[in-house]
Order: structure tokens, then sequence, then C-alpha cells
């Protein structure tokens, strides 16, 4: 078994052309980017509106309930549906659409929950130093949320990586073909190959997304320490020490 | 509807076998989950270790794993074993986090109390601390479950029985009846274990329906 595994990813024509590796990879790659955009642009809007304004949870509430209806079930039932588009299109709609729907609460509930979890203390004080509605979201709100914020778009994208290889049972190409035509034609190596190559690139991009996630936090929130180099940075103005007048340290 | 009716049969065998394919790995990887869990709380520095190589077998997805898993163990690729080892590996990648959180959440001055009392070791974690953390580790066990049986589903690919034949089949075939049939059998038997959760959970800590009563 590892040996034919072995020859399966040392022969050219494994890597080579439309169905080879480096294309299913972009292929994989390019349906998740796709994905994610359509279920960012709606999510996290709105994930900030119920955040902020405190309007319609039910809306978090509803997506959630989306988690139980089993994948497969949902990626098939799109694609029955759809499945007189016209040419590519037959595939690539309801496979899009549903890993959307997909990414979807993940993202939603990092969002609005991230927003609902800062410190009613910081959201006063910025209202207080006359801050205006839109000032305190984008520049208290959604900085305190990000590290909730981005790891709903890290389970989402976690999430819509190993549907995209499901999908490839309705006709999708990505990595998941490799899995899908291996089992169909009792071609074990080139199966068990494929699903190797799914598993690691979904634990290179949660590495790289935690990479993203450490370099986008703000260091007041990290703990992350702040090279000298990166003083004059976009950050705010830190606190110089001894700058502080006001001591707010009871003392013990 | 006419579907079902004519069908009721295959899918009530297939709902037993898809709870099989669910229901056990959830079990296995709560067992599992709790020396594992209990490490990570008592040294602090193994925490990290055990955390972050559960958030990376759960990285791994279902199909993938589902298909590598006879490398591994070394069983037949239509062995339903490797569908509950699979399973099992996500549950405990979900509970090991769950029960070593819960376990931390029990307060000092509670395990001072039992360490007083005569409380030792596996009597403690068993008698005092296990039963407490029972609230947040039922939590993780619903999220569990219901992830579960909805990742089961993802078996039929690999030829492996359970209600995602109905999901399959109903695709292939173009009948409709059977395909929603399967999505609807599949949230039944999620909401039946998650309620099933619930009610043991309940079971397990009268002291949460006493709260207002003596003190």
């Amino acid at each position: 078994m590892i040996a034919s595994l072995l020859s399966w990813f040392t022969d050219a024509e494994t890597w080579a052309g439309e169905s080879g590796i480096g294309n299913r990879l972009l292929e994989h790659l390019w349906y998740t980017l796709a994905t994610m955009v359509v279920a960012m642009v709606l999510a996290v809007p709105a994930g900030l509106w119920v955040g902020h304004t405190g309007h319609a949870r039910w809306l978090v509430t509803v997506a959630n309930s989306l988690r139980a209806v089993p994948t497969l079930g949902l990626l098939l039932a799109a694609s029955l549906w759809l499945r007189t588009l016209p040419g590519d299109l037959a595939y690539v709609v309801p496979s899009i659409a549903v890993l959307a729907l997909l990414a979807i609460p993940p993202v939603l509930a990092g969002t609005y929950g991230g927003i609902e979890a800062v410190d009613p203390a910081a959201r006063d004080a910025a209202y207080g130093v006359g801050m205006r509605g839109r000032q305190v979201l984008w520049q208290v709100e959604v900085p305190n949320a990000l590290p909730l914020i981005l790891s709903g778009v890290r389970s989402a994208v976690l999430q819509v990586v190993a549907t995209a290889t499901i999908a490839a049972i309705v006709g999708l190409g990505g990595l998941g073909r490799f899995i899908i035509d291996g089992l169909a034609l009792s071609d074990y190596a080139q199966a068990g190959g494929g699903a190797l190559l799914v598993a690691v690139l979904a634990l290179a991009l949660e590495g790289l997304l935690a990479l993203v996630q450490r370099r986008l936090v703000s260091p007041g929130l990290s703990g992350r320490p702040v090279g000298g180099s990166r003083k004059d940075d976009e950050d705010a103005p830190r606190e110089e020490p001894g700058e502080s007048t006001v001591d707010l340290r009871t003392p013990a | 509807m006419d579907w079902l009716a004519s069908n009721w049969r295959t899918v009530l065998d297939l709902a037993v076998s898809h709870l099989y394919l669910a229901g056990v790995p959830l079990v296995v990887g709560l067992v599992l989950s709790v020396p594992l869990g209990w490490t990570a709380k008592r040294w602090s520095r193994t925490y990290f270790a055990i955390i972050t190589s559960a958030g990376l077998l759960y990285t791994i997805p279902s199909l993938a794993l589902f298909v590598v898993m006879p490398l591994i163990v070394g069983t037949k690729i239509l062995d339903p074993l490797n569908v509950v080892i699979a399973m099992s590996v996500y549950t405990v990648a979900l509970l090991a986090r769950t029960v070593a959180d819960g376990l931390t959440a029990v307060p000092d001055h509670v395990e001072q109390a039992a360490t007083a009392m005569g409380y030792k070791g596996l009597r403690r974690l068993f008698g005092v601390e296990l039963p407490l953390a029972v609230p947040v580790v039922a939590a993780g066990l619903r999220v569990a479950a219901v992830s579960n049986v909805s990742i089961v589903s993802v078996a039929s690919i690999v030829g492996i029985s359970q209600l995602g034949d109905l999901l399959v089949d109903g695709y292939n075939r173009v009948i409709w009846g059977e395909l929603v049939t399967g999505i609807l059998a599949t949230v039944l038997l999620a909401l039946v274990l998650d309620a099933l959760i619930v009610a043991g959970a309940k079971v397990l800590t009268p002291w949460t329906r006493a709260a207002g009563g003596r003190a």
C-alpha cells in the first residue's frame, strides 16, 4: 500500500495537466477563496450589525441551526435541484452556494460574539471621549473583536476545504477528485494520495491562518511584545512609560 | 412521503447503523478524553501540547481521514471500523479540551475540602471533580454528537452503509423523497442524541435543580 502510494506520487502523470495535482490544488484553493469572499461579504457586515446594535439576534440562531443539517445532504439536494444549469455551472453554482452557506455560521457567530464580548467599559469610554457609533465600531469594537472574528473565519475555511473535497461527488474539481475517482476505479493509491494531499492542505491553511491571526491582532490584546522597529507603525501612539500621571492601582 | 411509506424498514435499519457509527465513538471518545483532559489539567505543560494536537486532528477533513484510516490501522477499506476509529478521533479532539477546561473550572476550595475529607487521587477525580465538570463536558458532548451524526453520512462515499446512503442513492437516481428523507432522518437522529445527552446530564447533576432550596 505504501509502495503503491509512493509510486502514485512519483509518477509524472500524477502531477501533469488539467487532472494533475498542481491544477487540482489550484482549483481547490480557488473554490475556497471564492466561497470565503461570498460568505464574508454576507456574514461579516451582518455580524457587525447584530453585535453593534443588538438587533435581530435570531439571525445568529437561524444560522447556527443550519449546522445540524448534514453537509452531504445539502450538497446533493442543491446539485439535484440546479442540475439543469448549463455546462459547468450545474455543479459549480450549487457547490459554491452550499459551501458559502456552511461558511456563514462560524463567521457570523465569531463576528457577532466578538463584538458582543467587547468589554462594556471600553465601549463606554469610547463614547465618553466623544466617539460616534461608527467610530466606536471600527476603532474600538472591531479591533477588540478581531481574535474571535478571525477564529470564526479559520473554522469556516477548514469547513470549506473539507466540504469542497466532498463536492467532487457532484462533479466539482479540486483535490477531492483524486479520492472520488480513485474510489470509483478501486485505485486506492490515487484515493489515498488524494486524501493525504487534502489533509496536508488543511493543516497548511490552518498554520497559515494562525500566523495571519498573530500578525493582525493588536499587541494590546494578544500580549505580544512590540519591537522598537515597529514604533512608527500604523499602531496608535502608545503610552510612554512615566507619561501617565494617574495611578489607577489601589494601594495594597 | 410515498417513498418513506414503502421504504421505512430500510430507513430504520440505516438509522440503527448510523446511530452505531456516530454513538459508539461518542462513548469511546469520552472515555479516552478523561485521562487526557486530566493530564492536561494536572500538568499545565502538557495542556498546550494536548490541546494543539487535538486541534490539528480536528482539522483533517473527514473524507480524507476515512480513506487514510486503513493505511494507519491496517484495516480493509470497507471496514466500518475505519469510520468508528475516525469518528472517535474527532470526538477526542473535541472533548479533550472540554474535559480539561471543565476540570480546571472546579473551584479550588471544593478540591481542598474534598482532600480534607480524605478524597485522594482517582477517588477525588471520579467522586468530586468529574461530577462537577458534567455540565461543561455535556455541552462539549452535545457539539460532538451533532457533528458526528452529520459527518458519518459522508462515509457512504467510502461504501459504509448508514443514512447517508439515502442521500447518495436519492441523488444518483433522482428520487427526491429518498434524499429529503435522508436529510430529515439525519437531523432527527442528531436531535434525539442531543436530547439524550441533555437528559443524561440532568440526571447526573441533581444539585443544579435544587438551586434555591437549602444551601
